[in-house]
């Protein structure tokens, strides 16, 4: 039941604020605020609970829930978390508590549905990391679109509409794609045993002939990839990142491309084990494009929200090397890099949208020299940069050095390759470091510095990040059983055969 | 006739009772109000009747009728959808109609030609109540005639309805010069297998030409060409009577005789349909792109969306002919619901047709835009809604069937579709313009909804929502209804 809740304290939170807005706009942040952070605790007393049980107890599910609902075609309400469930959803209400409270000042008109869209994504995204009923996991893969759609559309930049209209789309289609195969896997299940159901467990088990699970993993992949967003698919990603409010864009880059990373791992890998070893090679390969690709980019970028979201293709470019590296050093790497870079590119969306609110600009060019004006700020974006671009002690070296180490094994090229992304990362990252926070101050810039609230958030980020950077250990812990369970199925041979 | 067949017939026999005791009443006095109640009063007495027939089912009356639970499932259907067009229209007419009260008589003629349909066992029935429903339709479509582009729609639908009656009719009469048999039941056969006939092209060009006239009502490609301009030209209940009684009555006669239940349409037919399906559904979806005017992109679109209805036809087996029950009753709701926001919306002298009366809607009116939103979005078969279950339901179809290239057409076009449902949106929520061209005489922007309407729009957003969340109330009582078709 707790895991319901989790989701109906977001929208009933949401329709709350909404009609508390009409009163006063204050009392809707904080309702905002106070369910995400009466989740946050449910998730946090979820994991000590089942702290110490990871490898003694041998059940995979920490707590579920399951309720029937269409019956006739064995469709459920199934709710279950494991480790990497449970990782994500911390991940989820830390970033939508940072995402509510960069946002405080910054949203000044309709703040009741504002706050209402926001907790209904991350409902949604609540409910794409729980559901274990593949045609309840598409509905929530859907309904994370509606409110994230009005989120850019309504309180977006410039060029808001195009962007939101064509994350629309792209994500649509392949959705689409998606539960074609979805359709398709529950019917082949139906065939061979004469039970219609979506569940996740009962699918697992399904016998597909070895053309038609490539079929149907191509119909996954193409949601996954396009969200995640792998490289040829990502061109929705830096219009929306860039058009979007900042906790838009909180929420897009820290968690909305992390569904697609987590439906490669409980999907992709457990349902289709054979052909995610076939196509591995290409999928890699794709990965690694994606990590050069996106570092080249975010070098030439001028807007520095642009910037970040094409540091964004890059970053999931090694995720998408990990899943695929088949083995579990980098499929835990790949988990980490999710979650560090939720926090860091989150930060450095909150850390532009700070500066656009002092500036009234993105354009790197028209910075420089801002340490001398705003030192804490600066501080806080040097921080983040080298965050960014890998410097070791915060998460994401954790996270890109165990996907290379562990890609290595699987591919030397390609691991050789990926390491020059790195190189590329270091470029933007020192690039923006100098030219917006040091040098001289050519624009005469005098701004304030950070308030306290500004403090909280991004202080309570960089803690986040140097505690993955330094000890990754819990983290790692609480995935393990989840991955090596997501692994067992798809790479056995290989481990056997080493 | 029996007393047992009198009774089957209640229903089909209410229903015109009403409109005479209508035409009695108008003769004496026009009251507007008097002709709403009595033309609802008889919509729920034939409701009522339907359920106290239902003891006597299946029955089949004379060589005309056959009344079963299947053809009782679309009359209910039907009904309901008669009775919201006049809900919305009530206020609409009393705004902008003189004389306002023949409405309702040629509205429930017309219900009365669809419940035909539905219940017609041969050739002669179907084209009794086709063209009960269209003469009917005529006078509708032009019914504001101080208008001349409603006077345009009008003899637009004339001309054309006339001349796909004469193609249907002469479609009926080379099949019946074939088989000498008068049964609609021949139909499903000739899906199957054509050549069994001693001259199957006689047969086969008979059902190329009866499909012809149907899909010219149910506005298919290439026979949508009248849509958007009948559309757009007719008063927004009549375009709401279009778009669900009219096409509604014609695709459950389609349903229940071309349904195959076992074995593939294969062969001509099964070509061409598929063709039209194809053709409708990107047809419909692209035009609808460039317009700016509401009710012509939801006219494109209802082309789309009567592909997506052939997509569930075609797939046949025990879900396709459920599925396609399921998405048409989503689809009569979803659109009765848009066209009953756009009535509600709508002025003394001009409705709210262009994309501009809808800007910045949500911010003055948030409940009327969210219905409206809601609308959309199970149009474009977005989760939660009635419109996403049941393209479900036609994917779990064509998929159990092994039909890809349809399922790719209609995810690709819907996926199109959905690029004109968000623009409407997007004006919706878009920030409301200056103060300055508010000072229109004929604003509707603060003009409240009067309650017949909300009580429509309330039920109709209900509706969307319950077909979207909870489908059991209605998908084994549509799986128990065509389990027999085929």
């Amino acid at each position: 039941m707790i895991l319901l809740d989790l989701i109906l304290i977001l929208v009933t939170g949401g329709i709350a604020s909404w009609i508390a807005a009409r009163r006063s706009a204050m009392v809707a942040r904080w309702i905002t605020l106070a369910s995400l952070l009466v989740n946050l605790i449910l998730g946090i007393g979820i994991w000590i609970a089942h702290l110490g049980r990871s490898q003694s107890n041998p059940a995979r599910w920490f707590v579920q829930c399951n309720f029937n609902w269409i019956p006739q075609f064995g469709i459920r309400i199934h709710l279950a978390i494991d480790g990497l469930s449970l990782a994500l959803l911390l991940l989820t209400y830390f970033l939508g508590i940072m995402a509510v409270l960069s946002s405080w000042r910054e949203i000044r008109e309709r703040v009741g549905f504002f706050h209402f869209n926001l907790l209904w994504v991350l409902a949604g995204i609540t409910g794409v990391f729980l559901a274990m009923d593949v045609f309840l996991f598409y509905l929530f893969w859907e309904l994370m679109l509606v409110p994230m759609y009005f989120l850019i559309g309504i309180w977006g930049h410039e060029r808001r509409i195009y962007a939101a209209t064509k994350f629309f789309l792209f994500t649509q289609l392949s959705g689409l794609l998606m539960l074609i195969a979805i359709i398709a896997l529950a019917i082949l299940h139906h065939q061979s045993t004469g039970i219609f159901t979506f569940d996740y467990e009962q699918l697992l088990k399904t016998a597909l002939s070895p053309r038609a699970a490539r079929l149907l993993m191509i119909g996954f992949l193409a949601a996954f990839l396009v969200k995640l967003p792998a490289f040829p698919f990502h061109t929705w990603l830096p219009d929306a990142h860039t058009e979007a409010p900042t906790a838009g864009s909180v929420i897009l880059a820290g968690l909305l491309l992390k569904t697609g990373a987590y439906g490669l791992i409980r999907f992709v890998l457990p349902l289709f084990p054979g052909p995610s070893r076939e196509l591995a090679p290409i999928l890699m390969s794709i990965g690694v494009a994606g990590i050069l690709y996106g570092a080249v980019l975010a070098v030439g970028q001028t807007d520095l929200k642009r910037l970040v979201a094409y540091t964004s293709v890059s970053h999931m470019g090694f995720v998408l090397l990990g899943v695929f590296a088949g083995n579990e050093i980098a499929l835990e790497g790949a988990v980490v890099q999710m979650i560090s870079h939720g926090i860091s590119t989150g930060a450095l969306f909150i850390l532009a949208g700070l500066l656009q609110e002092r500036m009234h600009t993105r354009e790197i060019a028209a910075m420089g020299g801002l340490w001398e004006t705003m030192p804490a700020l600066s501080g806080a974006g040097m921080v983040f940069a080298m965050a960014s671009l890998g410097l070791p002690g915060l998460g994401d070296f954790v996270g890109e050095f165990l996907v290379l180490l562990g890609a290595y094994r699987a591919n030397v090229p390609l691991t050789v390759v990926a390491s020059l992304g790195l190189l590329a990362a270091t470029l933007y990252g020192l690039r923006v470091a100098q030219n917006a926070f040091q040098g001289s101050n050519p624009h005469h810039w005098k701004l304030p510095d950070m308030l306290p609230r500004e403090w909280m958030v991004l202080g309570l980020m960089m803690v986040g990040l140097l505690w993955i950077g330094l000890y990754p250990q819990p983290i790692l812990n609480t995935v393990r059983p989840s991955l090596a369970a997501a692994q067992q199925s798809a790479f056995t041979q290989e481990i056997v055969r080493r | 006739m029996s007393r047992t067949d009198f009774v089957a017939l209640l229903p089909l026999m209410i229903v015109p009772a009403t409109a005479v005791i209508l035409m009695i009443a108008i003769a004496i006095r026009r009251n507007h109000k008097a002709v709403a109640v009595i033309s609802l009063g008889g919509l729920v007495a034939a409701f009522g009747s339907l359920a106290f027939a239902a003891s006597v089912l299946p029955r089949q009356v004379s060589a005309f009728f056959i009344l079963d639970s299947y053809s009782f499932l679309y009359m209910a259907i039907l009904l309901c959808a008669a009775a919201f067009v006049f809900l919305l229209a009530y206020d609409y007419l009393n705004r902008r109609q003189k004389h306002p009260e023949e409405f309702y008589l040629l509205v429930l003629l017309a219900t009365t030609g669809a419940m035909v349909l539905v219940a017609s066992r041969n050739f002669a029935a179907f084209f009794l109540g086709l063209e009960l429903l269209s003469v009917a339709l005529y006078a509708l479509i032009a019914y504001v005639r101080a208008e001349s582009i409603s006077i345009e729609a009008g003899i637009k639908y004339l001309v054309l309805a006339a001349s796909s009656s004469s193609v249907l009719l002469f479609g009926m009469a080379l099949i019946y010069a074939e088989s000498g048999s008068m049964e609609l039941s021949q139909f499903t056969a000739a899906m199957i297998h054509s050549t069994g006939h001693a001259n199957p092209f006689l047969v086969v060009t008979g059902l190329m030409l009866v499909l012809t006239g149907a899909g010219f009502k149910l506005a298919v490609v290439p026979f949508h060409l009248w849509t958007p301009d009948v559309y757009e030209g007719a008063p927004l209940p009549v375009t709401a009577f279009i778009a669900s009684v009219s096409k509604g009555g014609m695709f459950a006669l389609l349903l229940r005789w071309f349904h195959v239940n076992s074995g593939d349409i294969t062969g001509v037919p099964g070509l061409v349909l598929s063709i039209l399906a194809i053709a409708s559904m990107l047809t419909g979806n692209l035009l609808a792109l460039r317009q700016t005017n509401v009710k012509r992109i939801l006219a494109y679109s209802s082309i789309a969306h009567m592909g997506y209805l052939l997509v569930a036809l075609l797939a046949g087996g025990a879900l396709g002919a459920p599925a396609a029950t399921y998405y048409l009753t989503a689809y009569m709701v979803t659109i009765l619901g848009a066209f009953g926001v756009m009535t509600a919306l709508s002025g003394r002298q001009h409705e709210a047709m262009s994309l501009d009366s809808y800007r910045g809607l949500f911010w003055r009116r948030p409940l009327l835009a969210a219905a409206f939103t809601t609308m959309l979005f199970s149009l474009a078969g977005i989760p939660f809604t009635a419109g996403f279950l049941g393209k479900f339901y036609v994917l779990m179809a064509g998929a159990s069937a092994s039909r890809w290239v349809l399922l790719f057409t209609l995810i690709v076009s819907s996926t199109i579709g959905l690029f004109y449902y968000l623009r409407i949106v997007v004006v919706m929520y878009a920030q409301p313009e200056g103060a300055g061209e508010t000072e229109n005489p004929d604003d509707t922007r603060t003009l409240p909804v009067p309650l017949p309407a909300t009580l429509a729009l309330a039920a109709l957003t209900g509706l969307v929502f319950l077909l979207g969340v909870y489908p059991i109330l209605f998908w084994d009582t549509m799986v128990a209804v065509t389990r027999n078709l085929g």
